[in-house]
């Protein structure tokens, strides 16, 4: 992690015990019982969530789980840890500012395809583009789900749904195209129906030092049954790894395959580092902080107010 | 407050005071008619990129460095360069409470500016003009002193041409430093620290420009003044805008972090807090957007660092949603809106106290938060100080109204005592057993903040969230929890409430008339009492800073006069009265209580308050 942006000077209470606690197993990390329909693809991000957290050895005081609006955004209530449910299409801008006023943290955020691409388009963009140090998971259903079944920017066209009765008629937004055009430094995309790729990629987009962003198809079964089967091995689809020989530092060859049709690739599309908006800041403090070493804070205030005499 | 001294019918137009105990006045520039005053009220009009704004800025800090009063009015084009700009200072040696009605001395640099603000002079006041691009109305002369300089011509001379009229700013600065018997070394001094690091021949041609125009003879057509010795002599001054002392303020409450998107008038407060922040080890954010900076405030402020944001009216109209988050989940959040003028994009660089209505009710559903209007640039310093710790400790959105006028003024007040104020709210991450985060049994509904990073015993961790909820910050759905929450941050606003004291009046506590305001009008309405009064009316006025909740007592105000005119730079509604008025008149079901409005973009000058309240007397046939 990058050097703190503000000095955390709580860090002695974390946790003296450290070394006996065991790692948060399902039945200390679960809570609430989720509030999805049976066979919806978000039970698999729930679980390898769990699991990551479990396999990371994250604490519940190390970690906030971060949601806006929707099916998926209702994550934060079945975790047990520090979460909070914000509002529609803004989780990932107060995401951001957890992650930049609490370096100590490590801040993750899951939604959904409307949260993310139509009304928090704004924010996805840009807190990409300013590589802010998070881990984010769309939950890509193509279909609005909470609000049953109207068209989302996913949708592809001819999707019939009750804003749409003869088949969606605007192009659909290609989340992987969107995420590496903004500058993210982390693009991956998997399946729910792969668990354990589901949790290598969020292993790798945790571990990642910037903005870490994951596009997970999640079948809707009340709504878009079968929107995936194409990706699905079991229901007699393809399911294609990223060729072994793909350079995720290569943002034209990360487009090529963003660019491949349905089912197209899973795994890293592009993996770069570049300093976090994170690590910038705390430069530009750190920078500051030497002028004024040593001076308490109204030492550093009253200097400017001299000036003001 | 106009002591004419009678003997020098010429300059009637400034107040002048033959002080008896005053030292004899000195010789200034080898001339002996140099008569002392109390005050003096300048207007400078020019365009906006001559630094007019400059010239005040060096009056308004000579003054407060002379421990005297100040307080300045400008306004501004909304155009990024050139179009009229005028700056107006008022100096005193007592207290002043606005920034004066009329001018004594009008400096005119064009002819629009001439023409245009001469009715703002004073007859018998003195227009300063610069004679190489004014022409002077032969019909106007005789209501006016005219004195015409050709300040281009003579700075161009003084710095040697290269500039053009660059720094004719400063060459009228050292004008009015003659004409007043200004500090000279202080100005020199101010000059120096201003174009300091600049340059070294940028420091040379200001002080060539000052200094030419310090020593311009103005003696064989123009008497030249000298303030009176300050009352204050005690206390250091610090002079700033309001803009400014809302930034330190927010700096010294401890906040450490922001975010915010640019817009008038709000952006100089982003803009210092971006620069300054980083100092403290602080970070503030320039957003995409609005929601997205109000979003990483409530983020911040969730996980422990109570943050800022802040905007002017249409910002805050987008903010409205997350505000009524951060009430749903119990977040603390100052939010700032220096005011304009309105509805959409209104009137960008001119004030309004027209978002009232917005900053206690903005959002959907019943979203009770805090509002406080500061009156005056001393009390935008403590004020945020004040809103941020009333956020911290009842877990809640405070709205801080400013305006532009309070942005753009310049005002001297006493240095404050950072050692004492200066605060760190730095979070307590120090394991807790349990917690109930919506504690329904908390009597005045709060419940300090248990934040991320914290470890909580019985594993049991709190949601903060938008959707109802039960004291866990689980949903809920039950419709006994929804009022039982509802009541709970009603409450907080009411616990808050009870520690508040009635606002004393300024003036007598009992009369005929009581003229109640907010925000920025609070001295021209003191100043408005102090003129009734001294002409026998029965005058009195009530200042009101917490406007939502209201400090308890007011109908007991309120009761001790015949009528009550709620002051307010908004609309007069459909009813007849303004925004707080209109709160006042649902709250205490009083018909006294009158609206006296404006929406011509400026502020209330003491007369027209006056004026509009002794009509509305007249018209109920009463006396004033």
């Amino acid at each position: 992690m990058s050097s703190p942006a503000i000095p955390l000077e709580t860090t002695a209470t974390a946790t003296p015990v450290a070394e006996e606690r065991k790692p948060l197993g399902k039945k200390e990390i679960a809570s609430d019982h989720p509030t999805w329909c049976p066979g919806c693809g978000d039970f698999a991000v729930l679980a390898l969530y769990f699991k990551m957290i479990e396999r990371r050895k994250l604490w519940q005081e190390k970690i906030t789980t971060i949601s806006g609006i929707g099916c998926s955004s209702r994550f934060p209530y079945f975790v047990q840890a520090h979460g909070a449910h914000f509002i529609h299409g803004r989780a990932l801008s107060f995401a951001s500012g957890i992650s930049l006023s609490r370096p100590d943290l490590h801040v993750f955020v899951f939604g959904g395809d409307g949260d993310a691409f139509s009304i928090g388009g704004n924010h996805f963009t840009h807190t990409a583009r300013k590589n802010i140090k998070l881990t984010y998971v769309v939950m890509d259903n193509w279909v609005y789900g909470l609000t049953k079944k109207q068209t989302s920017p996913t949708s592809p066209l001819g999707f019939k749904s009750k804003t749409d009765i003869w088949g969606a008629v605007d192009y659909p937004i290609n989340p992987m195209k969107q995420a590496i055009a903004a500058g993210a430094t982390f693009v991956a995309r998997t399946t729910h129906s792969n668990p354990n790729h589901v949790l290598q990629m969020m292993e790798a987009a945790a571990d990642h030092d910037g903005f870490g962003f994951i596009e997970c198809l999640s079948e809707c079964v009340e709504f878009y049954d079968g929107a995936f089967d194409a990706s699905n091995p079991r229901k007699g689809g393809q399911f294609n790894l990223v060729p072994a020989d793909h350079d995720a530092t290569d943002e034209q060859a990360a487009y090529k395959l963003a660019d491949e049709p349905f089912p197209g690739y899973f795994g890293i599309f592009r993996q770069v580092n570049k300093p976090t908006k994170n690590a910038r800041e705390a430069a530009v403090n750190a920078a500051a902080g030497e002028k004024f070493k040593g001076l308490k804070d109204w030492q550093i205030l009253q200097k400017t107010f001299e000036r003001m005499r | 407050m106009s002591c004419h001294s009678g003997l020098s019918a010429v300059w009637a137009g400034i107040n002048l005071i033959m002080s008896d105990t005053a030292s004899p006045p000195e010789a200034v520039g080898g001339k002996s008619n140099t008569a002392s005053i109390s005050e003096a009220v300048i207007r400078i009009a020019g365009d906006s990129q001559d630094g007019i704004q400059a010239i005040g800025g060096f009056l308004a800090r000579l003054a407060g460095r002379s421990e005297q009063d100040v307080m300045t009015f400008m306004t501004i084009p909304s155009t990024i360069s050139g179009g009229p700009s005028i700056f107006q200072v008022r100096i005193g040696s007592g207290e002043v409470l606005s920034a004066g009605d009329e001018a004594d001395v009008l400096l005119a640099f064009y002819q629009h500016s001439y023409e245009d603000h001469l009715d703002s002079l004073k007859k018998r006041g003195i227009v300063l003009y610069d004679s190489d691009h004014v022409e002077p109305r032969p019909e106007w002369k005789a209501d006016y002193n005219h004195v015409g300089i050709p300040i281009s011509s003579l700075t161009i001379e003084a710095i040697g041409g290269t500039g053009k009229d660059k720094g004719k700013n400063i060459f009228a600065l050292g004008l009015l430093a003659r004409m007043f018997a200004l500090n000279v070394s202080k100005l020199e001094q101010l000059i120096t620290e201003r174009f300091t690091g600049k340059d070294p021949g940028v420091l040379r041609n200001a002080l060539m420009a000052f200094h030419s125009g310090q020593n311009y003879s103005l003696g064989n057509v123009v008497e030249t003044f000298r303030f009176v010795e300050s009352q204050r002599k005690d206390s250091r001054q610090v002079v700033m805008n309001g803009n400014e002392a809302l930034a330190y303020g927010v700096i010294a409450a401890g906040v450490r972090f922001g975010a915010a998107y640019p817009i008038t008038p709000w952006s100089d407060v982003m803009e210092i807090l971006r620069r300054e922040l980083p100092k403290y080890g602080g970070t503030f954010v320039q957003c995409e957007d609005e929601i997205a900076s109000i979003s990483l405030a409530l983020g911040s402020g969730y996980a422990g660092k109570v943050a800022v944001t802040g905007s002017s009216g249409p910002g805050i109209s987008l903010k409205t949603e997350a505000i009524g988050w951060g009430v749903m989940a119990e977040v603390p959040l100052v939010i700032i809106n220096v005011q304009r003028g309105g509805p959409s994009t209104g009137l960008p660089t001119q004030v309004e106290q027209s978002d009232l209505n917005l900053a206690c009710h903005g959002g959907h559903g019943d979203s009770p938060r805090i509002v406080l209007a500061p009156g005056n640039v001393e009390e935008c310093f403590y004020m945020a100080i004040e809103a941020v710790n009333i956020a911290r400790k009842y877990n809640v959105p405070v709205i801080l109204l400013s305006d532009q006028a309070i942005a753009t003024r310049i005002e001297a007040f006493a240095e404050p005592n950072l050692e004492r104020l200066c605060q760190d709210i730095s979070p307590d991450l120090t394991p807790v057993p349990t917690y109930k985060p919506y504690d329904l049994s908390a009597l005045e509904g709060t419940t300090p903040r248990v934040v991320p990073g914290t470890r909580i015993l019985d594993g049991k961790y709190p949601i903060a969230c938008g959707l109802e909820h039960d004291e866990y910050g689980h949903p809920s759905a039950s419709p006994k929890m929804h009022a039982q929450m509802n009541a709970r941050r009603r409450r907080k606003l009411q616990a808050f409430a009870a520690t508040l004291s009635t606002p004393k009046t300024y003036g007598p506590p009992e009369g005929n008339v009581l003229l109640v305001g907010w925000g920025s009008t609070r001295g021209p309405l003191q100043e408005a009492v102090d003129r009734a009064r001294a002409a026998g009316d029965s005058v009195s006025a009530l200042h009101i800073k917490y406007i939502n909740p209201l400090p308890p007592g007011l109908e007991n105000v309120f009761a001790g006069f015949n009528k009550v005119f709620v002051v307010e730079m908004n609309d007069e509604g459909l009813y007849g009265y303004g925004q707080l008025a209109a709160v006042l008149r649902a709250r205490f079901c009083d018909p006294k209580i009158r609206g006296i409005n404006k929406t011509d973009g400026l502020t209330f000058k003491v007369k027209e308050i006056l004026e509009r309240a002794k009509a509305d007397v007249a018209a109920g046939m009463n006396k004033l």
